[in-house]
């Protein structure tokens, strides 16, 4: 995927991202802010800027989503395949209107539910079914907390029964109960599919809060620089034997309740990309064959993955002794 | 020292978001605030700043109350704090250069000729590139702009640090990186630190004390927008 700048740049936003999410199943993709993510995200429903090229398949109910028309994509995938949970619920539902009737216009436009009291009925149970207190219902969106917002984004996108739910930042700047809250209640979406949907569903979620990631996705993606770094079992990766990339280990060790330790240095600009390995010169074991762009090899791309030790709590900062530093 | 007394402040006189909070910070302490959102600490950060003029209380810096509220408390005072924000969108003037961002307490203060030694010695603490500083905060991601927020803030090292929410939006690396600046900065300076917050493991990791919300306010806190 790159982007056309003004002066004939081109900058890669996301390259070469291998990923597959199946029904009942969370994917979280974490990384840095500006790496790419929230890109991926728009593009999987055809929402980029008129400046982006992509290339690749995104294949979905028989669809290919980055090769799909415009009428396709606002009629059969954009909230009947995927259903979109924004990054701030806030700016997302419309400010003039009440949650009822943007649930009910949305339960309209979807489902094909006939008949005044039909809607509401059916608006009722998508806010029951996202945990949205029915006596909020009248009211607008600046009425609500952060945490009721969300889930009335969630209702939102709950309408459609769509087989994959696009989660993009669903967590942040809530605090940490609130978080908990909003991931189990996604979880709970994708364990227990409504009768509609006896498949069940698919989340995706796009996340930089690694505590979210850990409660909610069975698999975690990472991505660094545009592209996908390692992908991982979550139980694995939060655990024994730990991460295998040297930078989502340096992400896990940035915790505070782990090192605390930050990754030296920042992550380079998409415009301005080494040729070899994107965190070489973040990377306390690089080497000279770092200079070479690592292969995607056994789910990790790296020259020189780390073997699996546990990451237990407070481990030092120091690197690991089998470390061998360029 | 910096001590709080019996400060109610809020935005409306009859229903005030803060009652009756005391708090005391000794010089050199680190003190982290835990509050679910919407308790009020927000505010209470701000009056500490001297941004929020409280309805009643006293605020004693080194033991002498601060006077001359108008809506903020006298320049000469709040010169000596620096403030970092939840949001670094919101706090930053989108039309200025991080370098301008940067330079703009010293500009406000009449110390220009200090300008491009100070920023570049913040710069390079902060870790931004002189690529960086030349672009506006439109051209920067948050975890950026935050950090150029945070070199704002320490500019005038300041005596006492004020963040609230600092790494709210930010993720783990980035955290952890302005922490250790933050952390830096008070090693050299001896400066105190107040920082309000939701995370409790990161506020055990980074504060000397941590203290709930129920401890600071004598009343029941009224929770904002309800």
């Amino acid at each position: 995927m790159r982007f056309l700048m003004p002066g004939g740049r081109r900058v890669a936003a996301v390259a070469d991202a291998h990923f597959d999410v199946a029904a009942g199943e969370c994917l979280a993709l974490i990384g840095e802010s500006g790496c790419g993510k929230s890109v991926l995200a728009s593009a999987l429903l055809g929402l980029l800027p008129a400046n982006a090229q992509t290339a690749g398949e995104a294949r979905l109910g028989g669809i290919d989503l980055l090769s799909a028309g415009e009428r396709t994509l606002a009629r059969r995938v954009r909230g009947r395949l995927i259903g979109l949970i924004p990054q701030s619920p806030a700016a997302h539902l419309t400010p003039v209107r009440t949650i009822r009737s943007q649930l009910e216009e949305t339960v309209a436009e979807l489902t094909g539910v006939r008949g005044q009291a039909a809607r509401r009925a059916a608006a009722e149970a998508v806010a029951d079914r996202a945990a949205f207190p029915l006596d909020h219902l009248d009211r607008y969106p600046h009425q609500l907390s952060g945490g009721l917002a969300q889930r009335a984004a969630t209702a939102l996108a709950l309408v459609g029964d769509t087989p994959l739910l696009l989660a993009d930042e669903p967590t942040t700047g809530l605090d940490r109960d609130l978080v908990d809250r909003t991931v189990d209640e996604l979880r709970r979406h994708i364990d227990r599919p409504d009768a509609a949907n006896s498949g069940g569903r698919a989340l995706l979620m796009i996340t930089h809060d690694l505590a979210a990631a850990e409660r909610i996705a069975d698999r975690i993606a990472v991505m660094y620089a545009g592209r996908i770094v390692e992908l991982a079992d979550a139980t694995a990766f939060f655990g024994s034997p730990g991460p295998r990339h040297p930078y989502s280990r340096g992400l896990l060790q940035a915790l505070p309740d782990r090192a605390f330790t930050p990754i030296p240095g920042l992550p380079p600009e998409l415009g301005d990309l080494p040729d070899g390995c994107a965190f070489a010169a973040r990377c306390d074991r690089a080497s000279d064959t770092c200079a070479a762009l690592p292969p995607m090899t056994e789910d990790v791309a790296c020259h020189h993955p780390l073997a699996g030790h546990g990451p237990e709590h407070p481990r030092p900062a120091a690197p690991a002794p089998e470390d061998i530093r360029a | 020292m910096l001590e709080l007394r019996a400060i109610t402040a809020g935005y409306d006189r009859h229903a005030p978001v803060v009652r009756n909070a005391s708090l005391t910070l000794a010089p050199g302490e680190a003190v982290g605030l835990l509050g679910p959102s919407g308790c009020g600490k927000s505010t209470l950060a701000r009056v500490a700043a001297l941004l929020h003029r409280p309805d009643s209380g006293t605020l004693l810096l080194d033991g002498v109350p601060v006077r001359h509220w108008r809506h903020r408390a006298p320049r000469e005072l709040r010169t000596a704090f620096g403030v970092v924000f939840q949001q670094p969108r919101l706090s930053a003037d989108p039309r200025l250069r991080l370098t301008d961002l940067i330079a703009e307490p010293l500009r406000a203060t009449g110390r220009r000729a200090e300008i491009p030694q100070r920023v570049a010695e913040l710069a390079t603490t902060v870790g931004l590139t002189p690529d960086l500083l030349g672009r506006q905060p439109h051209e920067v991601s948050d975890g950026q702009l935050q950090r150029a927020c945070l070199a704002r803030a320490l500019v005038l090292r300041p005596r006492w640090l004020v963040c609230d929410e600092m790494t709210a939006m930010l993720d783990a690396s980035t955290t952890a990186a302005l922490v250790a600046v933050v952390e830096e900065y008070r090693a050299t300076t001896g400066a105190g630190l107040l920082t309000v917050g939701h995370d409790r493991t990161l506020l055990h990791r980074w504060c000397d004390r941590t203290v709930p919300w129920e401890a600071v306010c004598g009343e029941e806190p009224v929770p904002a927008g309800s």
